[in-house]
């Protein structure tokens, strides 16, 4: 699964994109993150606020129960601030 | 019909002359200039505070899928002859552009309105991000929940 982060949680995390492997319980979008909480400092940094969180499955916004598989491009973003 | 996200700056007058040449057909051309602000809005009784520039970081891919959406969309909602979208990404100093949004119709409360709606939903849902410095560092934007309450309006019930 292709992971990308933008703004504060690219930084927080300290990296733009990376590759990752979930277990086989990490089926939606809640799961992930979850998961990716207890990957390390940054990340528990990073997602401790996840209703400041968006998600984008494939480059389409995604809810919290939207299913995630090993071939998605899934993105980590705050609320958009463009304009 | 064009989006382009870009680092280089974009001439509004040659965008709409571009736009609208050997279209007589068009009756009224509506547009939005968003500039970099020089100063961040302040709080409740506090000093505003001086903006010295301004990084705009996207989703390359899924910005320009969602801008051409949101223009897919208003050309549904209104009887449009062109629209234009640039938004410009990377290092903006105070003044500078960051985007223009242009449409043309041959009435002008068609290009008016598909114009107004343009903006409010690629601020609340093109994938850009704002992050400003002033003198005391650099800080990522916060969004602000008058522009949903703004992109709200343009929903259908």
């Amino acid at each position: 699964m292709k992971l990308l982060y933008f703004a504060w949680l690219r930084t927080r995390i300290g990296r733009a994109e990376e590759e990752v492997d979930p277990p086989a319980d990490v089926a939606t979008v809640e799961d992930l993150l979850r998961w990716l909480q207890g990957r390390g400092a940054g990340y528990a940094e990073a997602l401790a606020r996840p209703d400041l969180v968006r998600v984008a499955v494939n480059q389409e916004f995604a809810a919290r129960d939207a299913p995630v598989a090993s071939n998605d491009e899934v993105a980590l973003f705050p609320p958009v601030t463009g304009g | 019909m064009a989006i382009r996200v870009q680092e280089e700056d974009f001439d509004i007058g040659a965008e709409i002359k571009a736009l609208t040449l050997g279209r007589t057909e068009i009756g009224g051309v509506a547009s939005f200039i968003g500039l970099v602000r020089d100063f961040v809005d302040p709080g409740a009784g506090q000093e505003s505070t001086a903006i010295r520039g301004m990084t705009l970081e996207h989703y390359p891919g899924m910005t320009e899928k969602m801008l051409s959406r949101i223009e897919d969309e208003a050309n549904r909602r209104w009887p449009l002859d062109a629209t234009l979208i640039i938004h410009r990404v990377g290092a903006l100093a105070p003044g500078d552009n960051i985007v223009l949004v242009v449409c043309a119709a041959a009435h002008r409360e068609d290009a008016l309105q598909a114009c107004s709606f343009l903006i409010d939903w690629l601020k609340t849902q093109a994938p850009f991000w704002k992050s400003e410095r002033t003198a005391t560092g650099e800080k990522w934007v916060k969004a602000k929940q008058s522009d949903d309450v703004l992109a709200a309006r343009w929903e259908k019930t």
